[in-house]
């Protein structure tokens, strides 16, 4: 619903917060855990919407389940909460449906790189024209802090309280080698670069990849008596460094190790409907016609 | 802080809505000029939320609204001859 719409159906709209026009009001606040990165996140992006200048009813927006799949139902924009991990599948079909739409995808790292892992690669080979932001907390918050793909070596969890031995996924390398044409990892810490980043990608056609490091303070933090969020977001400043264009496969996260942050790819790939529309224009010569352009 | 100017050149002020914040503390810690501080008193929830403390440093960044989880305050930049 736009800022019009939504004052013409009654709604009072507070105009002082600039970020308040882009978040339903009558859902706030949120139920996300105090000291949570989640919450600024989604400043970030409404101040990315704000500064792209694009018009609500053109951007969607799509997330799984989680904690951050709460953030579709805080927008003030078309949006849609899937099931758990197929929120790129419904941001796929969205898409193609109505190629006009920028359809953002805003997930967790469990939901997007464990129960959706298969999605996100399919997606990212493809280059399917899409937004993708993933929080990436280290932990499934929601369900009671179990270990994640993301979580670091070393890291006690629910499910591991000994210490994870897993090899954690270094999610920009994955999206790097899928095919993704902008790969970025900001923390929470770095709020304006992030919201740049969101805004870039705002901009960028195809698959694009955002990473934002965020605290949970309620269970990763807790368990593994890290503070509270402040706590970590001063871990954040002190212990990350700014390479933008950084290669992708040595940015992977330690436990409480150093973290490599920038933009690493923007690059220009056609996107899955460009590649349709020209093959088939080169099969079918003079009888197709071209989708969505 | 004891090399920045006691009185920023340039004037801010910061609006809190109090009902809403949780007290996480981010906009407090991350200020660069360090205006901000806890209240003494509570809100509804139970939270200490933030004040101005110091509004003659406050130069209205907005490096506050940007890291707030809640959307509890911003900062703003006053024109001239306005008091905060």
């Amino acid at each position: 619903m736009s800022q019009e719409a939504l004052e013409g159906a009654g709604c009072a709209v507070e105009s002082d917060n600039p970020v308040l026009p882009f978040l339903r009001q009558d859902r706030l606040p949120h139920i996300w855990c105090p000291g949570c990165g989640i919450g600024t996140t989604v400043n970030c992006f409404a101040r990315a919407l704000q500064d792209s200048g694009m018009k609500l009813d053109d951007v969607a927006i799509v997330s799984g389940i989680g904690c951050t799949g709460r953030v579709a139902g805080y927008m003030n924009l078309d949006s849609f909460h899937t099931t758990h991990g197929r929120a790129i599948p419904f941001a796929t079909g969205l898409k193609l449906a109505n190629p006009k739409l920028k359809v953002v995808v805003y997930s967790g790292d469990g939901d997007l790189s464990a129960i959706g892992g298969n999605h996100f690669i399919h997606a990212a080979r493809r280059n399917m024209d899409l937004m993708v932001v993933c929080v990436t907390n280290h932990t499934y918050g929601m369900t009671g802090g179990q270990t994640a793909p993301t979580t670091p070596q070393g890291a006690t969890q629910t499910t591991m309280p000994y210490g994870n031995f897993e090899n954690p996924f270094n999610l920009p390398f994955l999206a790097d080698a899928c095919g993704a044409v902008y790969v970025a990892r900001w923390t929470v810490y770095h709020v304006r670069h992030l919201a740049r980043a969101m805004k870039e990608g705002l901009a960028k056609k195809g698959f694009s990849f955002i990473e934002a490091l965020a605290p949970c303070p309620t269970l990763y933090s807790r368990r593994n008596k890290l503070g509270d969020g402040v706590e970590q977001l001063k871990y954040y400043k002190a212990k990350s460094t700014i390479k933008n264009g950084a290669d992708t496969k040595d940015v992977g996260l330690t436990f409480q190790g150093d973290i490599i942050v920038g933009k690493f790819v923007d690059r220009e790939r056609p996107t899955w409907l460009d590649s349709m529309n020209g093959h088939l224009t080169k099969v079918f010569p003079g009888k197709f016609t071209p989708y969505g352009s | 802080m004891s090399d920045k100017p006691a009185t920023a050149k340039v004037k801010g002020t910061v609006s809190v809505k109090p009902e809403v914040c949780k007290g996480c503390a981010y906009c407090i810690e991350f200020c660069p000029t360090k205006s901000l501080e806890f209240s003494q008193s509570f809100n509804r929830k139970g939270y200490h939320y933030p004040v101005l403390a110091r509004p003659e440093t406050c130069t209205g960044c907005d490096l506050c609204g940007v890291h707030c989880p809640d959307f509890a305050i911003f900062g703003r930049r006053l024109k001239p001859g306005e008091k905060a």
